[in-house]
C-alpha cells in the first residue's frame, strides 16, 4: 500500500493510507499524541464521541492545502497526503481540549479520594494538566445510586462519561450482548437490561477498557490505592482459546489483590484476559511471575519504587508460586 | 609580621604580683554576675505543673477530625501516607454499610488508620495533601513512653472525640479570605 506523508506538531511520519490522525500521531508517540477517552483501537466502530482527541488540521492535503474551517477529531478523520496538522502547538487546540475536560467533568462527580481508579485514570489526568481540580459546575448533578453488576463489577453510573468503550467490549469481545446505553442525551445511562447480571467469560475486560471509574472490580473494591500496590507481568496456560494468559498482577508483599489485562503506552489492552484469570486465579502459584512491570516514571504509581526493589525479593516470589 | 586583624590577643608570662595572686578581685566579680542572676527573671519552667502556651500552628500529634454530626470525615484516599516522607503512615479501608451514614462521611472509611510516632517527623504534609480535611496536626505532644508499640497511635488515639472538639480555624487562616 501506498505510504502518505503527514506533519504532525511540525514532525514528518510516512504512514499506511486510511490511517486515522491518532494512530499516525501514536506513531511518532511521546507528547504530541492527543489524548483519547473514547477511542479504543481494538475496538471496531469507538471514537468520535468524547472530542478529547481534537486537533487542527492546518492544510488538508498536498492538492487542496486550505485548512479545515473546525478542530476535527483526530480519532476518526482520515490523513491525507501533505496534510499538516497541529495538536500541542496550536493554542486554539489546547483552549478547546481544556473546555471539553471542564465539560467531561460537568457531571463527574469529585469523588477521587473514593474511587478505586484514582491514580489510573484519564480523566484525572486530563484534569490534572488541564489544572482542573475545581469545578465551576454549580448545579445538582446527575446521580444515580451505585449498583453491582454481576458478581464481579461495580457500576458507578455517576462516574460515567458514556464513552461507549464497554459496550463495545460487550458486543464484540463477549459472546452474547449483555449491556449497553440505556437513554438518550443527558438520560443516557450505562445499564445491563433489566438489571441481568454480566456473566459472560470475558466481560470482565469492561473494568479495563473503562477510561474512569464508572466500572471497577469487585473483588478489588476499596482493598488498596493502586499507588501502593506492585504491579508484576505475569503469564498462565489458560483453557480458554481465546484468552492470552498475559495480564498483571497487583500485588501487596506475597498476595495478588487485583489482576488486569496488559495494558500498551497508550493504555489500551490489545490482548484480553478471561474472567477466570482475572477474578478466580489470585494466588500465586497460578501464575508464573515474569518481573515488575513497568509505568511511566510520572505516573504516582511509580511512587512505590517496586521496580527498585532488590531482585532476591522477586526470586522469593517465583520461589514461592513453584511450591 | 603584624596581624591583619585585630582579633587575636598577645600572650605574655609575666609574674603576677602577690595582689593578682591571691584572685581576689576577679572572685568577686563572678560572685556579682552570679548575685545578679539570682534577681534576674527565670528562663525555665516547673514543667509538669507550669507549661509554655503554644503557637496555635504548631504541629505536634494528629487528629482525625470529625465533621459538625460527628461522621469521621476520612475517607482513606491514601494521600497522606504518600505524602509522607517518613513512611509513618499506614491505613486499610473499608466500604461503609448501610446505617453507618453518621458515623462515616463518605462511601469508604478507615477501618485501620495508624501513624508511627517514633517515625513521624511532623512537617505536616499529611495535613496539606488531605483532600478531605480529616487529618490535622495539633498543638499537643505525643507523650513519651517506654515502650516502642504505644508510639503507634490507632485511631482510639487519633480520631477526634466528640465531647473534646478540636478547633482548627487557627490553623485555616491561610484559607478564610
Amino acid at each position: 500500500m501506498a505510504l502518505i506523508k503527514v506533519t504532525i506538531d511540525g514532525i514528518e511520519i510516512e504512514v499506511e493510507e486510511g490511517t486515522s490522525i491518532l494512530n499516525a500521531a501514536r506513531q511518532i508517540g511521546g507528547n504530541i499524541v492527543p489524548p483519547a477517552m473514547c477511542y479504543y483501537s481494538s475496538l471496531k466502530g469507538s471514537g468520535g464521541k468524547c472530542r478529547t482527541c481534537l486537533v487542527k488540521v492546518a492544510a488538508g492535503s498536498a492538492k487542496d492545502p486550505r485548512p479545515m474551517p473546525k478542530l476535527v477529531a483526530s480519532c476518526s478523520t482520515m490523513v491525507m497526503d501533505g496534510m499538516i496538522v497541529e495538536n500541542t502547538s496550536n493554542q486554539d487546540v489546547v483552549d478547546a481540549r481544556k473546555s471539553i475536560v471542564e465539560m467531561l467533568l460537568i457531571n463527574h462527580p469529585l469523588d477521587c479520594p473514593v474511587c478505586d481508579q484514582a491514580g489510573e485514570c484519564s480523566l484525572q489526568d486530563l484534569g490534572y494538566e488541564h489544572g482542573l481540580a475545581k469545578t465551576r459546575y454549580e448545579f445538582k448533578r446527575r446521580t444515580f445510586e451505585s449498583t453491582d453488576i454481576g458478581e464481579h463489577v461495580k457500576l458507578h453510573m455517576n462516574r460515567c462519561i458514556l464513552c461507549y468503550r464497554c459496550v463495545y467490549t460487550a458486543d464484540q469481545i463477549s459472546e452474547g450482548r449483555c449491556h449497553g446505553v440505556i437513554g438518550r442525551g443527558d438520560h443516557a445511562e450505562i445499564s445491563t437490561y433489566l438489571e441481568k447480571s454480566i456473566d459472560n467469560d470475558f466481560s470482565g475486560n469492561v473494568i479495563d477498557v473503562c477510561p474512569v471509574g464508572a466500572l471497577t472490580d469487585r473483588t478489588f473494591r476499596f482493598k488498596s490505592r493502586v499507588w501502593f500496590t506492585n504491579p508484576m507481568d505475569i503469564s498462565r496456560k489458560c483453557d480458554n482459546p481465546k484468552c492470552c494468559g498475559k495480564a498483571v498482577a497487583w500485588m501487596s508483599e506475597n498476595t495478588i489483590l487485583r489482576i488486569t489485562a496488559r495494558k500498551d503506552q497508550n493504555s489500551e489492552v490489545k490482548e484480553f484476559i478471561c474472567n477466570t484469570c482475572r477474578f478466580e486465579k489470585k494466588e500465586v502459584s497460578d501464575w508464573t511471575i515474569e518481573g515488575p512491570r513497568h509505568i511511566d516514571r510520572h505516573s504516582v504509581i511509580s511512587q512505590n519504587h517496586y521496580e527498585l526493589k532488590p531482585k532476591h525479593a522477586f526470586k522469593a516470589l517465583e520461589n514461592n508460586a513453584k511450591q | 609580621m603584624q596581624s591583619l586583624t585585630n582579633r587575636s590577643k598577645v600572650v605574655s608570662n609575666k609574674q603576677m604580683s602577690f595582689a593578682e595572686r591571691t584572685y581576689l578581685i576577679p572572685i568577686i566579680k563572678g560572685m556579682m554576675i552570679t548575685l545578679k542572676h539570682l534577681f534576674k527573671k527565670k528562663v525555665t519552667l516547673d514543667y509538669p505543673k507550669m507549661t509554655r502556651p503554644m503557637a496555635p500552628v504548631y504541629r505536634g500529634k494528629h487528629i482525625l477530625k470529625r465533621d459538625l454530626n460527628g461522621a469521621e470525615n476520612c475517607t482513606a484516599c491514601g494521600l497522606c501516607a504518600v505524602a509522607c516522607p517518613a513512611e509513618a503512615i499506614t491505613m486499610v479501608a473499608a466500604e461503609r454499610k448501610k446505617g453507618e451514614e453518621k458515623l462515616y462521611k463518605e462511601e469508604k472509611y478507615a477501618a485501620i488508620y495508624e501513624i508511627n510516632m517514633l517515625r513521624c517527623i511532623f512537617c505536616g504534609l499529611c495535613e496539606e495533601a488531605c483532600p478531605k480535611e480529616a487529618i490535622f496536626l495539633t498543638d499537643e505532644i505525643v507523650k513519651p513512653s517506654d515502650l516502642r508499640e504505644n508510639f503507634i497511635y490507632g485511631k482510639e488515639l487519633l480520631v477526634e472525640k466528640m465531647d473534646h472538639r478540636y478547633d482548627i480555624t487557627k490553623r485555616q487562616k491561610h484559607l478564610i479570605k
